[in-house]
């Protein structure tokens, strides 16, 4: 039986799946009945000071029938008393001791940070999470992503928080910047003990184009948003793996940003997160698919020997270089399996207008011809194909010795013909 | 001008049985839709309807532009939708069949689309400018309808010739009314007619009210889309009883007026095609309890759709395969006038594979009601005097466009293709629509 059990800056949990500082974990009652499904920690909806909210707070994005593929908020943090936070939260430690519970806090002041903390930790918290990310509402007040995109504000809060506290200390990053990792080597600067990331990224989701007014519509005004959701899974991978490999960067991180299911957490595991944290697809589908999370991932593990987290966490980091590390000389065709094939000719179109034009119907079958001298291998008529492993791309071999463009460029290594530039 | 309707119809009685998509279930299936290029579906379409691209402008919610799609391919995409065998047409192709994953629902789609720009009254086409030129078509069924509001699009005047006193041919008078209802056709042939420009002359014959002479005379070019003639008889003793009837015209009073079954238990349904088997649903439908089909051929033989004797023996409908009625036989009151006799049974002998009788064989079904549908006259001998004309097996003989041997004469729908579907007619009309346009251009 593989060990899920979990260390992500010294925040110890039963499994790696945390609810986001969101509203999934907003109260006890919810918090309870998430670690009755599952859930192994939570990051407890943000505390700070007393705030109001609009009504119409959330907006998504649909494609092709698929809801929420994209989703955004422009809801600030909790709006319940510190008094009934605090008080759940002791509740909730002492029903359920072996869970994690974070405490997210944003608070302006010195003396508000040494005060939240001192009764965060008195009400049970295993951990602080700093909100440094919120791109709505609360920035223009001069907190979350307003101190996320300051380095220095960063650091130095960061080691407010870290002085008066007695348990880890992570920093929520925006990923509202240009580089992500100025702001990890801050919050490491700072001494905390692990970072979490992404908050959302500053969006509008959409547009009433009736109503001539941006969504979520609030009477006859919006604003912008946090996005989440599945669409911005590549956005938040990029941002941890960048700070995975850079050598300076030595914190353990919480991943966020599109975890669906399983898959997503061992993607985001594979580039170097510990835990990692959902909101979207717990607010859409509920706490109730963190079984198949717990499953999926133990199947992943059993079907790769893993015995626990660290046997995976951050596998995939060595693999994740730069363009010109790339090997030019790597070759691969598409391959089209004719006994799979349904005819819908979708690779056809795809390749005819949005790629390089060597995918042909043939005249006796449904069947698609792949012109292999034109072929470039670029995925595309596969990524398109309704049928499951119909169209795979083999490697080609051409007989030229592997060669990147760095090595093209300092050492003259001879490159492959190009295929499909004329 | 066409004759209205009697709301009293026996018709009336039947539910759609495919029933309409809400719009929640119309995205749905939309979206379940693979876009496919050079799609199988719409090869499969005698009209080549656009099918994936009016699907998506479902999804989209560009329901006028989904509905301009159908119309622009197939001016009556809205009955098609509805009387299609779509099972061996657009749905039978659908890719999704090859990964064993239940097909686009297409018909159901289209109709959800054409329904809305009927009850929306939305338009899509102008006739064109007038060309001067005119066009006689005689018949107004699914094929001159198509072809005259295509004739209308290119700017030449139409004038219908039908011998009826209702217009729409078997979308009016044939089709299942669990498929589509007679008010509904006639609805559509008014929104087709909505051109304007389509003069519409009810109960001509031809020969009688007019000549084919006079059409060529009156006329630039003629089309003839007359269809099918009167249901082909038995032959055996027996026929002339009462509740003894030809399919297609005991379909066409059920259809637009009534039909007496009052206090009748059991059916024969003489036949093994699509008539045939619309009657046995139909006699089920309106409270026979037996229904018996009985057919010369084997199951397999039938010409009739698979799925739809399916769906008749769902709604319990038996068949007696391989057999043929050697007669009709009434109440036996001998030196009973024949009027008043009624039909109480059918006497049938079994064939052999040969679909010759063998001897000994004889079965007896109880009949209140026989429907003979084995088969209606071809109408092409009205043209046989014509020169030029080529008539084969009754049938009309044209090119791919339906252009005839002689010059200014076209012709589609059933009376060239010896019976098909609406969809086919519908494409026939339209194609010699353009062929006619390209001989009054070339005149």
């Amino acid at each position: 039986m593989p060990d899920l059990s979990t260390n992500c800056g010294g925040i110890k949990s039963p499994n790696p799946f945390w609810l986001a500082s969101a509203p999934p974990a907003n109260s006890a009652g919810q918090v309870q009945r998430a670690f009755d499904a599952g859930w192994g920690g939570a990051v407890w909806k943000t505390l700070g000071q007393p705030i109001q909210n609009v009504s119409s707070r959330f907006g998504a994005t649909n494609v092709r029938g698929v809801q929420g593929a994209g989703f955004n908020n422009i809801e600030l943090i909790t709006d319940r008393s510190l008094e009934i936070n605090f008080k759940e939260i002791y509740e909730t430690k002492k029903k359920y001791p072996k869970h994690a519970i974070i405490v997210s806090l944003m608070v302006e002041t010195k003396d508000e940070w040494k005060d939240i903390i001192k009764r965060s930790i008195d009400a049970g918290g295993d951990g602080l999470e700093l909100n440094f990310g919120c791109p709505h509402g609360m920035c223009e007040r001069g907190m979350g992503s307003a101190v996320g995109q300051e380095p220095k504000v960063n650091q130095e809060i960061t080691s407010w928080a870290v002085e008066y506290s007695t348990v880890p200390v992570l920093v929520k990053l925006t990923p509202n910047v240009s580089d992500i990792v100025p702001h990890g080597l801050a919050a490491q600067r700072g001494g905390a003990h692990g970072v979490s990331l992404i908050n959302t990224i500053k969006s509008i989701i959409g547009v009433d184009i009736d109503r001539f007014v941006p969504e979520p519509r609030v009477a006859g005004l919006s604003t912008n948003g946090g996005y989440c959701g599945s669409a911005v899974k590549p956005i938040a991978l990029h941002m941890v793996a960048a700070l995975s490999r850079d050598d300076r960067f030595k914190l353990p991180i919480s991943g966020i940003g599109g975890v669906s299911n399983w898959r997503d957490a061992v993607e985001f595991m594979l580039l170097g997160s510990s835990s990692v944290q959902v909101c979207t697809e717990v607010m859409l589908r509920g706490y109730r698919i963190v079984e198949d999370m717990i499953e999926g991932l133990e199947e992943y593990m059993r079907s790769h020997r893993f015995q626990k987290l660290d046997d995976f966490i951050g596998k995939a980091v060595p693999a994740y270089s730069e363009w010109g590390n790339l090997d030019l000389n790597y070759e691969t065709i598409a391959k089209i399996d004719a006994q799979k094939c349904i005819g819908c000719h979708l690779c056809v179109t795809a390749c005819h207008d949005g790629a390089h034009q060597c995918i042909h119907p043939q005249q006796d079958t449904r069947v698609p011809r792949v012109d292999e001298s034109e072929c470039v291998g670029c995925n595309l008529c596969k990524i398109v194909c309704p049928v499951a492993d119909c169209i795979s791309m083999v490697e080609v071999n051409n007989g030229f010795a592997p060669a990147t463009w760095n090595e093209f460029v300092t050492e003259g290594k001879k490159l492959r013909p190009k295929k499909g530039a004329h | 001008m066409a004759a209205s309707l009697s709301g009293d119809r026996s018709e009336t009685v039947f539910s759609d049985y495919k029933g309409e998509y809400t719009r929640e279930q119309a995205l749905v299936e939309a979206n379940r839709c693979l876009y496919c290029t050079d799609a199988p579906c719409v090869k499969a379409c005698p009209t080549h309807i656009e099918i994936p691209q009016f699907i998506r402008k479902i999804a989209t919610g560009n329901l006028r532009g989904s509905a301009r799609t159908i119309f622009d391919a197939n001016i009556l995409g809205m009955s098609c939708a509805r009387v299609c065998p779509v099972e061996v047409l657009c749905v039978g192709d659908c890719v999704y069949n090859e990964m064993g994953v239940p097909p686009i629902q297409i018909g159901k789609l289209q109709r959800f689309s054409t329904d809305a720009a009927f009850e929306n009254e939305w338009r899509f086409f102008e006739a064109g400018q007038d060309t001067g030129k005119t066009v006689g078509l005689v018949g107004a069924g699914p094929a001159s309808l198509a072809c005259a509001h295509e004739l209308r699009r290119f700017g030449h005047r139409a004038t219908i010739y039908e011998k009826r006193a209702r217009i729409g041919g078997l979308n009016t008078t044939g089709v299942a009314p669990y498929k589509m209802k007679a008010d509904r056709s006639l609805e559509e042939t008014q929104w087709i007619l909505g051109i304007g420009g389509i003069e519409v002359k009810t109960g001509v014959t031809i020969g009688g009210g007019v000549t084919l002479e006079d059409l060529e005379k009156k006329h630039d070019a003629v089309f003839f889309g007359a269809g099918l003639g009167a249901d082909t008889a038995m032959k055996v003793p027996g026929e002339d009883l009462k509740n003894v009837f030809g399919a297609v015209e005991w379909i066409e009073q059920m259809k637009t007026g009534r039909v007496s079954v009052e206090g009748m238990k059991s059916c024969v349904v003489v036949g093994g095609g699509n008539t045939a088997l619309d009657c046995v649903r139909e006699a089920r439908g309106l409270g026979i309890e037996r229904v018996t089909m009985a057919y010369r051929g084997t199951e397999a033989k039938m010409s009739g759709y698979a799925h739809e004797w399916k769906a008749a023996e769902m709604h319990g409908a038996r068949a007696e395969w391989q057999v043929l009625p050697v007669a009709f036989e009434g109440h036996g009151h001998r030196g009973e006038a024949a009027e008043q006799a009624k039909v109480e049974r059918v006497r049938l002998v079994r064939l052999d594979a040969n679909k010759k009788p063998i001897p000994g064989s004889e079965l007896v079904l109880e009949a209140d009601l026989v429907l003979v549908a084995i088969g209606q006259s071809k109408l092409g001998e009205m043209l046989s005097k014509l020169d030029g004309i080529r008539i084969e097996r009754g049938r009309v003989v044209t090119d791919d466009d339906g252009k005839t041997g002689r010059a200014k004469w076209f012709a589609g729908g059933d009376c060239r293709n010896g019976g098909k579907e609406v969809v086919n007619a519908a494409a026939e009309g339209k194609a010699a629509a353009r062929a006619i346009h390209a001989f009054l251009g070339s005149k």
